[in-house]
């Protein structure tokens, strides 16, 4: 138990943080070039980590908290082989 | 009271900058310049967010000495040092995808990875060149003047 949260602060945080993931979604769809959409993915993989966090917090779970770190370190290998794909390499 | 002032204060920095990160992703014209914005505004921003958190959970046991946020400060941390330490990793691994696939910088002078071969090789050849220029000349030197210093010397 947590004395005093801060419930309709973080909620206001949430809300800019969704807006900021819709401009990165909006980059998914428009860009020109693979690599443009594989940054757009990594802005919105990193905004969702801050915001579950930030949600744990809100909710006073801290599983949500560790949902976000397996989701951290999921999303980086990912990420790294998506660009191996995109050099060329061999998967 | 104080706490709750500085966790507004990152509360915001953190927001601004998340929101300066997306921003820059839709506006700037390139993938390397997007990369900078989108990788590194959100890394910013992302530790002032985690941080608040990290002093919500701190707040009650500086105050009182209660130890029950503890477990949201420490678990706040770790996932803080899981996007410190992988996500810069991640944005170089996706620049170097991007230039080994062919995408140029828009509006770039000199592209100091296009053609490394060429000069390379050139300047690494007047080097070796001069290096034994350089060798030749000074052991000339030492064998001429140490047959003079074992004469004076006997």
């Amino acid at each position: 138990m947590i004395p005093d949260t801060y419930p309709t602060e973080f909620l206001i945080v949430l809300l800019f943080l969704s807006l900021s993931i819709i401009m990165a979604i909006i980059r998914i769809v428009k860009g020109p070039t693979a690599p443009d959409r594989v940054v757009g993915l990594d802005t919105v993989n990193t905004i969702v980590i801050s915001s579950m966090v930030l949600f744990g917090a809100f909710t006073q779970e801290v599983i949500y908290i560790d949902v976000a770190i397996v989701y951290a370190l999921l999303s980086f290998i990912s990420t790294l082989f998506i660009a191996k794909y995109l050099q060329g390499g061999e998967l | 009271m104080l706490f709750t002032i500085i966790i507004y204060v990152l509360l915001g920095i953190g927001v601004f900058f998340n929101l300066l990160g997306s921003l820059g992703l839709l506006r700037f014209p390139d993938v390397y310049t997007r990369l900078h914005a989108g990788t590194k505004c959100t890394t910013f921003g992302s530790i002032f967010l985690i941080g608040a958190v990290f002093l919500l959970g701190l707040k009650p046991w500086i105050l009182q000495g209660n130890t029950d946020g503890s477990v949201l400060a420490l678990h706040a941390a770790i996932a803080l040092a899981a996007i410190l330490l992988t996500n810069p990793t991640g944005a170089h691994a996706i620049a170097r995808a991007a230039h080994k696939s062919g995408v140029k910088p828009a509006r770039a002078v000199v592209d100091a990875l296009e053609t490394p071969k060429k000069k390379q090789v050139k300047t690494t050849v007047k080097k070796a060149v001069k290096k034994t220029k350089t060798t030749t000349k000074t052991t000339k030197k030492k064998t001429t003047k140490k047959p003079i210093k074992k004469k004076e010397a006997s």
